[in-house]
């Protein structure tokens, strides 16, 4: 087992270097420094020197890959490429347009996003699990037809219309919470009721319908026939035998999201104006800060190949039959 | 009055996935298996009930991709300049929605302005009241009150003229329904029942005669009553709300149909060669697709858009018309989703060719001296079929939504392009007046969830029919 995950995180490392590369071909060959800074200073305020001086502030006077002014290992390091992209593995992510310390601001941040979405992941999950049981076991019923023309229908609505008409109904109309903002320690349980409450919402259709489809598979199979031939009350059955079954495509698409959680909704979280990665990506979105996206592409893409290893993991834990040895 | 045609990059594209369509169904419409799953997706009266809807927005979109400048007024002999502005066929088909703009917010069916404002009546003081609109209502005068009974006779006379009309098309189905079950000759043709549609056939008719009313009966008394209200209000600038939910649904269909058209060959082609080889080729491509997938969605295409960003703004230039610009980045925007979405269908046709490859006849090919990609072409392709159009249909509606966030995130389509989710960026602020304008987010909810529920309903139906596990 030990093994594995060694030879597994072995394997994530061309993968990052790979993803390092792309960010750094779109981020820095594509449009070059001078596009960079001529778009940060405005149409009005570019001249050659304005140029200048925006890009040795930031540290991009440096050649892109090889630095031939620089004598021995220099040559390597004293590039763009290196300081800007290559640190990154260090947990260097630089400093943002506005001067703050990248690392420290999403250290910073990373606690709100999770405060939403891991409730809102969990409580999603038991919610869609449970409805996606209850249409499995009543299949083939006006119940179950009537269940999934309403999951259809609420995976037809756009994300942003939960948010908007949640928002409206219950902080605007009902004033039972406030409307967006974000509270420290215990204080913050008001602000999270809703985004939480939406967000389990806007999620039910596609996974319950996702997930039925999967309890369905396993009804079908013969182990299931088995049980019902012995004499087994179909409750039984089916809470025995199909959810713990049933469990393992469940678990393979939704531990990789996991540690994704980390970086919180972009949508979410600039609508309730939660102060965490999802709107800090957001912000550096609108005002066209490169090093910040930079960042959060690199540690978006580190956190999926993390969930992607855990998932291989708690395959082992759910079904002892499957061994990576 | 003369014009010049304008072929925006989009509009090629468009129109050259309605003649790949065509060609793409007379293929299908000579090889049997394809032919009788797609029977199957025709007697599924959900799917064709959806695939109407699906007709109606696409017929908008198609309408809304010919696009044409006008010819300036110019005095004989001198150049003839044309105008900035780009008009599309459906704009020249709406005129009236798209000219007659109010000076601002007013409320559906409204017939003075949403705010009061200053208003000097000759002769006396100025007082403060709700002006009366331009055009919304302007027929009635001064009988302001009778706008209920206006608008409701009005709207009558247009469903009365939508029946009437439905009932044409509702007996010419029948008729050649009818000469069908008599060519036939193995049905015993009830005389009595002269207009009776039956879905014998095999093609839902029924459902979709029954959407058909029911579109007639919505659309023919709006359009009808658009002439002389703004049905769905006007906007912050007064702009017709109709108007723009008009325009967005092309761009929601380019994004929807054109990014398939990226990921597609991409996908297909990647997919079966790293399958079918194996070895290092395969490696290769499945690193490529893991780096991709590695990165999450959203933040490849932001990075993605803002450098596209940056090299359309320093490049001025290459654009003679703001909808040159706004169609190149939505073609850029087509591009990238299509580059971030190739990976899912690339890995499960990998997986799929890996199995086909095992099988004897794959084998006794390659005894037989069969080049590779004559077996590709002939043997693996068309056994992936059901995958990749499972695929096709299901993506679209996925991508319908994604245009909304991403627009109301910034990095969608450019903000001068009418889209779904430009209009919601809009509706956002004001919901945040006092009194609340809600019609046009309640008018792009209503549309959107039409066109994604019409979409979702038709996968299903196109998934039902060609998925071998399913029967």
């Amino acid at each position: 087992m030990l093994a594995y995950i060694i030879r597994r995180l072995l394997y994530a490392i061309p993968i990052l270097i790979g993803v390092n590369l792309l960010t750094f071909a779109l981020f820095f060959v594509v449009n070059t420094p001078d596009d960079m800074a001529r778009m940060q200073l405005g149409v009005k305020r570019v001249t050659p020197e304005a140029i200048q001086k925006w890009k040795a502030e930031r540290g991009y006077d440096k050649p892109l890959l090889v630095n031939s002014a620089a004598a021995g290992l220099s040559t390597v390091t004293e590039t763009i490429f290196f300081e800007k992209s290559a640190r990154m593995f260090a947990g260097d992510f630089g400093r943002a347009e506005d001067g703050r310390d990248i690392a420290r601001e999403i250290a910073s941040r990373m606690g709100p996003s999770l405060a939403i979405a891991l409730p809102t992941f969990i409580l999603g999950l038991l919610v869609s699990i449970s409805f996606a049981l209850l249409l499995a076991f009543f299949r083939a019923t006006a119940f179950d037809f009537w269940g999934v023309v309403l999951c259809v229908a609420m995976m037809s609505i756009s994300g942003l219309f939960y948010i908007i008409g949640g928002q409206y109904l219950i902080s605007k109309l009902w004033r039972l919470v406030p409307i967006s903002g974000f509270g420290e320690g215990l204080e913050a349980w008001r602000f999270l009721i809703l985004p939480v409450l939406i967000g389990v919402v806007s999620g039910i259709g596609s996974s319950a319908r996702w997930y039925r489809t999967i309890f369905l598979e396993e009804v079908g199979k013969d182990y299931v026939r088995t049980a019902r031939a012995k004499g087994l009350p179909e409750t039984v059955v089916f809470f025995r035998h199909i959810l713990r079954n049933a469990l393992i495509p469940i678990l393979t698409g939704v531990v990789v999201v996991i540690p994704l959680l980390f970086m919180g909704s972009l949508l979410t979280e600039s609508f309730f104006g939660i102060p965490g990665l999802g709107s800090y990506t957001i912000d550096a979105i609108n005002a066209q800060d490169f090093a910040v996206v930079r960042s959060m592409v690199f540690i978006g893409s580190v956190l999926y190949i993390v969930g992607l290893i855990l998932t291989d993991i708690s395959y082992t834990v759910v079904d002892p039959r499957i061994r990576f040895e | 009055m003369g014009f010049q045609f304008v072929l925006l990059w989009s509009d090629l594209l468009i129109w050259l996935l309605v003649a790949a369509a065509l060609g793409a169904g007379w293929l299908i419409a000579g090889n049997p298996p394809m032919r009788a799953a797609w029977q199957r997706v025709g007697a599924n009266r959900a799917g064709m009930a959806s695939a109407t809807v699906l007709m109606v927005f696409i017929a908008i979109g198609l309408l809304d991709s010919v696009h044409y400048r006008l010819k300036n007024e110019s005095r004989a002999g001198q150049k003839a300049t044309y105008a900035v502005e780009v008009l599309s066929v459906l704009d020249a088909l709406v005129t009236p929605l798209r000219s007659r703009n109010e000076k601002t917010y007013s409320a559906p069916f409204a017939t003075r302005l949403y705010a009061k404002e200053n208003i000097d009546l000759p002769g006396q003081e100025t007082v403060r009241d709700y002006p009366r609109l331009k055009y919304g209502g302007q027929h009635l005068g001064e009988r302001e009150d009778d706008l209920l009974a206006d608008v409701g006779i009005t709207g009558f006379r247009a469903a009365i003229l939508a029946l009437l009309g439905w009932l044409g098309v509702f007996a010419v189905v029948g008729f050649f329904q009818r000469r069908r079950e008599m060519f036939a000759g193995d049905v015993a043709v009830d005389r009595g029942k002269v207009l009776k549609i039956t879905d014998d056939a095999g093609f839902a008719w029924s459902a979709v005669l029954a959407t058909l009313a029911l579109i007639l009966l919505a659309t023919v008394p709006l359009f009808w009553l658009s002439s002389q209200y703004h049905v769905f209000g006007t906007d912050k600038v007064g702009q017709d709300v109709l108007y723009q939910i008009l325009k967005s649904v092309r761009t929601g269909l380019v994004i929807g149909l054109l990014t398939t058209l990226v990921t597609l060959p991409m996908a297909v082609l990647l997919g079966i060669v790293a399958g079918y080889f194996r070895g290092w080729v395969d490696d290769l491509i499945q690193y490529i697709y893991t780096v991709l997938n590695s990165i999450p969605g959203v933040l490849l295409i932001a990075a993605a858009v803002l450098m596209m960003q940056v090299v359309i703004d320093t490049h001025p230039q290459w654009f003679s018309t703001a909808a040159e610009r706004a169609d190149l980045r939505l073609l850029a925007l087509c591009f990238i989703l299509g580059m971030t979405s190739w990976t899912g269908l690339c890995r499960l046709l990998r997986g799929e060719t890996l199995k086909l490859r095992e099988l004897e006849y794959i084998q006794a090919a390659q005894a037989f001296g069969v080049s590779n990609w004559r077996i590709i072409v002939r043997h693996i392709l068309p056994n992936l079929m059901h995958i990749i159009i499972i695929a096709l249909v299901m993506d679209f509606s996925g991508l319908v939504l994604a245009e909304a966030v991403l627009s109301y995130v910034g990095i969608g389509v450019d903000p001068s392009m009418t889209s779904f989710g430009t209009m919601i960026n809009n509706a956002r602020l004001e919901l945040g007046r006092e009194p609340v304008v809600w019609w046009s987010l309640a008018a792009a909810f209503c549309t959107m969830f039409m066109l994604v529920l019409a979409a979702n309903l038709f996968a299903d139906a196109v998934r039902d029919a060609f998925d071998p596990r399913a029967r």
